[in-house]
C-alpha cells in the first residue's frame, strides 16, 4: 500500500510540520439541520492558523454544508438551523451565535465558490467590490489593495493592462483566480474554498493548487475537495467526513499513510467512492 | 386464410389484405397532412393580421398624403382637419401623447422598478405570493374604469391642491396611466431580476454585502437589459393608451407640453372621430389612418427594440 | 511565483469599526425595505380608492331595474340592458373565433412547426401583435371588417376584432401549457403507434386544457373591458333596443341576424355616461364601472386560482 500512497504524495513531509500550530477557529459540537433533516452530526474540529485544512469525503457527506457554516451562508435560505459553536480566535467570537451578525462573519471570512462567479463588472470593480461594500472611498487605497490582491492571486501580470474590461472576457481559470483575488482584497482571516477546481481544466487546476500552497503563509485556508489527490497535494491537515459525521481528522501525511479508522482507509484506498 | 407453413414465424399476408392496409395508411397520412395544413393556416392568421394592419393603414394614409404634403403633416403647428381652412399638423396630437406619456412614465418607471427590486430581493415569501396576483389584477382593470377614476376622483383631488387645474388635463390622466402601467414594468423587471443566478448573489453576500447592496450593485446591473426592455414596453403601452386620455384629458387638440392643460392625444383623436359621423372615404376619415400609422410606427419600433433586448438578456443566462 | 508576491500587511482587526459600518448598512437595508413596501402600498391604495369610490357611488344604483332598463335621457331610469346583452353576444363571437384559432396556432407551433424562417416570422408576428395598441386593432377592423369585407358596424365585426386582439394571449397560454407536458408522455403515445394528430387530440390537448382555459379566461377578461376598438368600429353609444335573439321559437331555431345588428357594450355605455356633464349620470357610470370591475376581477381571480391549483396538481 505504501507504494500506492507514494504515487499520490510526491513531496516529502518536512519534519517541522509535525508540531501542533496555533488554532484559528474551533468547532464545538456542531449540528446542522435542513428543516427536519440533520445534515451535520456532532462535529468537533480545530482549524489551525495559517494552515490548509482539507475536507474530503464521498458525495453527500456534508463537507460543503460544513464549509458554509463558517460564513453563515445557510442564513440566506429559510428553514436552516445551527446547533453548537464555531469559535473564532483571538477574540473568541462564536460565529454561529444568533447575536453575531452574519454580515460581520462574512466580512472576516471570505469564500471562493465551485463555479467562478465574477460579477458583470470590470476586472477592477470585481476585485474592489469587497472594499466598496466596506465603504472604502479613497481611490488610492482601493487601487493599491486591488493590485495587491491581483498579485497575490497570480493574476496581475495577465490583466494589468485591461483592468477595466469586463470580467467575463477572462478564461475559466482566470475567472477563478479573479474570484480568489476578490476574496483576498479584504484581508480575510479565513479563506474558504468550495471545490474551487472542479469546474476547471487540469492546467488551471494546477495553477490554483500552486496558488493555495503559496497563500497559506498569509491566511488560514479551509478547502472542500472531492479529489483526494488534491487534498493530499495541497493540505496540511485533512478531515474525512461521511454521512454528516467527522470520521477522522489529522495531519495529512499521517492520515493518508496510516489512517486511524478503517472507514477512512476504505475511502482513501478507493474501496468505495 | 391459408394455413401457415410450420417454419415461418408469421404467416405471409394475402395480397388483398396488404393493399387494404396500404390504402388505409395512405388515407391516414393524407388526413394527418390535412390536419397539419389547417393548424398551419391558423398559425398564419397572426401574419395575416400584421399584413392587414399595415395594408389598411398604408392604403388609407397614401390617399391622405396625396392631398396633404408629408412635410406639412410633420411640421404644421395646428390640427384642425374639419375646418374649411384645414391644418394637419401631427405635432399637435403628438405633444399630447408625449406629455401624458412622460407623466405616466415618471410614475411607473421609478415605482415599478422599486417594487420589482423589493419583491425580488427583499419581500418575504408571503408578501410576494399576495403582491404578484394583486399586481396582475391591477393591470387587468378596464381602462375605461381608470378613465372614470382619473376624471371624477383624481382631478377633483388635484383641484383641491391646485384650484386652477382645468377639469380636463393631462396630469390626472398621466398619473392614472402611470399607476396602470406599474404592473407591466414591475413584472417584466422582476422576471429579469429573478433570472439572475443565485451564484452571483451568493458571491456578493459572501463578501459581507447587505440585501440592499447586493440588489443595487449586483442584481440590477446583471438584469439591466431585461429591465430596460420593461421600460421600453412601458413606453409603448403609455403611448398606445386611449380611453384614460379620451375621458380625462379632453379631446381638444392643443399644442402644449404643459400637463396642467387639456389636450388631445393621437389615440383620443381617433376615438373622437369614430364617435362622430365621418363619411367613409372623406379626408376627415383618412386622418385617423394617418394618425394611426404614426402611432403604429412608434409602438412597433419600441416593441421590436424591447423584444430584441429581452431575447438578448435571456441568452445571457 | 513566490518571489513576486508582496507580503500582506496584517490589518488591525477593528471589530468595533466593522460593527458600526454594518449597522449603518443595515439601516439602509431597512429603509429600502420600508420604501419598497410603501411603493407597493401606493398601488394597493390606488386600487382601493378606485374600488371604494365606485362601490359607494354605484352600489345604490344597482337595482334590478338597472339591469333590465334601456339607456335613457333620464338618469334614474337608465339601465344597462342593451349594454350587457351586447357584451355577452360579442364575447360569444370572440370566444368562438379566438379559442379555435389560438389553440390551433399554439398546437401547430409546439407540435408541428420546424425550426425555419417561416416559424420565426410567425413567432415574431405574435410577439409584435401583443404590443399593438388596441385602437390600431379598431382601425384594422374599420377598414377591413366593416368596409372591405362588408360585415358592417356589427357584433360580428366587434367579435372578430376582439378575437384578433386576444389571440396572442390565447396562443401564448396554449404554448406554455403544452410545453409543460413532458416529452416522455409524447414518446409513450408514439411508441404505441399513435399518429401525431392522435397524440395531440388524445393526450396533449386534454392534459393542457386547464392551462389553456386559464389563458382563455384572462383573454376574455381583457376583451370585456376593451372600449377603443369597439368605438372605432362604430358601436353606437345610445341603443334603446336589443339585437334579435339568436334562438327563435320557430324552425330553424337559430337566428343569425343578431350578428349584423347594431349594438353597444358595457364599457361604451360607461364611457357615454362618464362623458355626460349632468352629475346624475356619474352614478350610473359608477354603477356600470362597478359591474365591469367585479366581472374582470372575478375572471382574473378565477384564472389566477386555476393556475395555482394547476401548479399544485401537476405530478410530473
Amino acid at each position: 500500500m505504501s507504494a500506492q500512497i507514494e504515487s499520490i504524495k510526491p513531496e516529502a513531509t518536512p519534519p517541522e510540520r509535525a508540531a501542533t500550530p496555533a488554532a484559528k477557529a474551533e468547532v464545538k459540537g456542531l449540528n446542522f439541520f435542513y428543516g427536519g433533516y440533520q445534515a451535520l452530526k456532532r462535529i468537533d474540529m480545530v482549524v489551525h492558523e495559517k494552515m490548509v485544512t482539507a475536507l474530503i469525503g464521498p458525495s453527500g457527506c456534508g463537507k460543503s454544508t460544513f464549509l458554509r457554516c463558517f460564513n453563515r451562508m445557510h442564513d440566506l435560505y429559510p428553514g436552516n438551523r445551527y446547533e453548537g459553536r464555531i469559535v473564532l480566535y483571538p477574540d473568541n467570537t462564536d460565529l454561529l451565535s444568533r447575536g453575531v451578525d452574519p454580515i460581520e462573519v462574512r466580512m472576516r471570512i471570505s469564500m471562493v465558490f465551485q463555479k467562478p462567479n465574477p460579477f458583470p463588472k470590470s476586472i477592477f470593480e470585481n476585485v474592489a467590490y469587497g472594499l466598496r461594500v466596506r465603504g472604502e472611498r479613497k481611490r488610492r487605497v482601493v487601487e493599491e489593495k486591488v493590485e495587491q490582491a491581483l498579485r497575490n492571486a497570480a493574476l496581475w501580470d495577465e490583466v494589468k493592462d485591461r483592468l477595466h474590461e469586463l470580467a467575463y472576457n477572462l478564461s475559466g481559470g482566470q475567472q477563478q483566480r479573479l474570484c480568489i483575488a476578490r476574496a483576498l482584497a479584504t484581508d480575510p482571516e479565513i479563506l474558504l474554498f468550495d471545490e474551487p477546481t472542479s469546474a476547471l481544466d487540469p492546467i488551471a487546476t494546477a495553477s490554483i493548487e500552486e496558488l493555495i500552497h503559496d497563500l497559506k503563509e498569509k491566511v488560514t485556508i479551509l478547502i472542500v475537495t472531492h479529489n483526494m489527490q488534491q487534498a493530499a497535494r495541497v493540505s496540511d491537515f485533512t478531515a474525512y467526513m461521511y454521512l454528516g459525521e467527522l470520521i477522522e481528522f489529522g495531519n495529512t501525511d499521517a492520515l493518508f499513510i496510516k489512517p486511524a479508522r478503517k472507514q477512512t482507509e476504505d475511502y482513501i484506498t478507493g474501496r468505495f467512492g | 386464410m391459408s394455413a401457415a407453413a410450420p417454419t415461418a414465424l408469421a404467416p405471409s399476408m394475402p395480397t388483398v389484405q396488404l393493399s387494404a392496409r396500404l390504402a388505409a395508411r395512405r388515407s391516414r397520412i393524407l388526413k394527418e397532412r390535412a390536419i397539419e395544413a389547417v393548424l398551419f393556416l391558423a398559425a398564419l392568421v397572426s401574419v395575416f393580421t400584421t399584413v392587414a394592419i399595415v395594408y389598411i393603414l398604408v392604403k388609407e394614409s397614401v390617399v391622405f398624403f396625396q392631398q396633404v404634403p408629408i412635410l406639412d403633416f410633420l411640421t404644421d403647428t395646428q390640427w384642425t382637419p374639419l375646418f374649411d381652412d384645414a391644418h394637419f399638423g401631427i405635432m399637435v396630437l403628438l405633444s399630447g401623447t408625449l406629455t401624458s406619456s412622460f407623466v405616466a412614465l415618471a410614475i411607473s418607471i421609478p415605482l415599478g422598478t422599486v417594487i420589482a427590486i423589493y419583491l425580488s430581493e427583499f419581500a418575504p415569501f408571503s408578501v410576494r405570493e399576495i403582491a404578484k396576483p394583486f399586481l396582475e389584477l391591477l393591470g387587468g382593470v378596464p381602462t375605461i374604469v381608470y378613465g372614470y377614476f382619473a376624471l371624477l376622483f383624481v382631478t377633483p383631488l388635484l383641484q383641491y391642491f391646485m384650484p386652477e387645474l382645468p377639469g380636463f388635463n393631462l396630469l390626472s390622466a398621466g398619473i392614472v396611466m402611470g399607476i396602470m402601467i406599474v404592473p407591466y414594468v414591475s413584472s417584466i423587471s422582476e422576471d429579469a431580476m429573478r433570472a439572475v443566478p443565485m451564484s452571483l448573489r451568493e458571491g456578493s453576500y459572501a463578501m459581507g454585502a447587505t440585501r440592499y447592496q447586493t440588489a443595487v450593485k449586483v442584481v440590477v446591473p446583471a438584469a439591466l437589459s431585461g429591465i430596460a426592455s420593461a421600460y421600453i414596453l412601458g413606453i409603448s403601452r403609455a403611448v398606445g393608451e386611449t380611453m384614460i386620455l379620451a375621458v380625462a384629458a379632453g379631446m381638444q387638440p392643443n399644442l402644449t407640453f404643459n400637463p396642467l392643460e387639456p389636450a388631445a392625444t393621437i389615440t383620443a383623436y381617433i376615438v373622437q372621430v369614430a364617435l362622430g359621423d365621418l363619411p367613409h372615404g372623406s379626408l376627415g376619415y383618412q386622418t385617423i389612418f394617418a394618425a394611426g400609422l404614426t402611432l403604429m410606427l412608434f409602438t412597433l419600433t419600441c416593441n421590436i427594440v424591447g423584444h430584441v433586448m429581452r431575447r438578448r438578456f435571456r441568452e445571457a443566462y | 511565483m513566490k518571489a513576486e508576491m508582496n507580503a500582506r500587511k496584517e490589518a488591525p482587526r477593528d471589530l468595533a469599526a466593522i460593527r458600526k459600518l454594518i449597522a449603518e448598512h443595515k439601516r439602509w437595508d431597512a429603509i429600502f425595505a420600508l420604501f419598497g413596501f410603501a411603493c407597493l402600498m401606493i398601488g394597493v391604495l390606488t386600487f382601493l380608492a378606485l374600488f371604494v369610490d365606485m362601490a359607494v357611488k354605484g352600489l345604490p344604483r344597482l337595482t334590478w331595474d338597472f339591469f333590465t332598463n334601456y339607456p335613457s335621457r333620464h338618469a334614474t331610469q337608465a339601465g344597462i340592458l342593451s349594454a350587457w346583452v351586447g357584451s355577452t353576444l360579442v364575447m360569444v363571437v370572440t370566444a368562438l373565433v379566438a379559442v379555435p384559432l389560438g389553440v390551433a396556432a399554439g398546437v401547430y407551433l409546439e407540435e408541428y412547426a420546424r425550426k425555419n424562417w417561416v416559424t420565426d416570422i410567425i413567432e415574431i408576428n405574435i410577439t409584435n401583435l401583443a404590443g399593438v395598441p388596441s385602437i390600431v386593432y379598431g382601425l384594422l377592423a374599420l377598414g377591413l371588417f366593416v368596409y372591405q369585407f362588408g360585415f358592417g358596424q356589427s357584433i360580428l365585426s366587434a367579435g372578430m376584432t376582439l378575437a384578433l386582439l386576444i389571440l396572442p394571449v390565447v396562443i401564448v397560454a396554449t404554448r406554455e401549457a403544452i410545453r409543460s407536458i413532458p416529452q416522455a408522455i409524447r414518446e409513450g403515445a408514439y411508441a404505441l403507434g399513435a399518429t401525431q394528430w392522435q397524440t395531440v387530440s388524445d393526450h396533449i390537448l386534454p392534459y393542457s386544457s386547464a392551462g389553456i382555459l386559464t389563458g382563455v379566461i384572462i383573454g376574455m377578461a381583457r376583451a370585456i373591458g376593451e372600449t377603443a376598438p369597439i368605438i372605432t368600429i362604430g358601436a353606437l353609444t345610445f341603443i334603446a333596443f336589443l339585437p334579435p335573439s339568436p334562438v327563435t321559437a320557430e324552425p330553424p331555431f337559430l337566428n343569425f341576424e343578431w350578428l349584423t345588428s347594431p349594438f353597444t357594450v358595457m364599457p361604451i355605455q360607461m364611457f357615454n355616461w362618464t362623458s355626460r356633464p349632468e352629475a346624475a349620470f356619474q352614478f350610473n357610470a359608477a354603477a356600470a364601472g362597478f359591474v365591469l370591475v367585479i366581472m374582470t376581477l372575478a375572471m382574473n381571480g378565477l384564472a389566477i386560482w386555476l393556475r395555482y391549483r394547476l401548479r399544485r396538481n401537476i405530478k410530473w
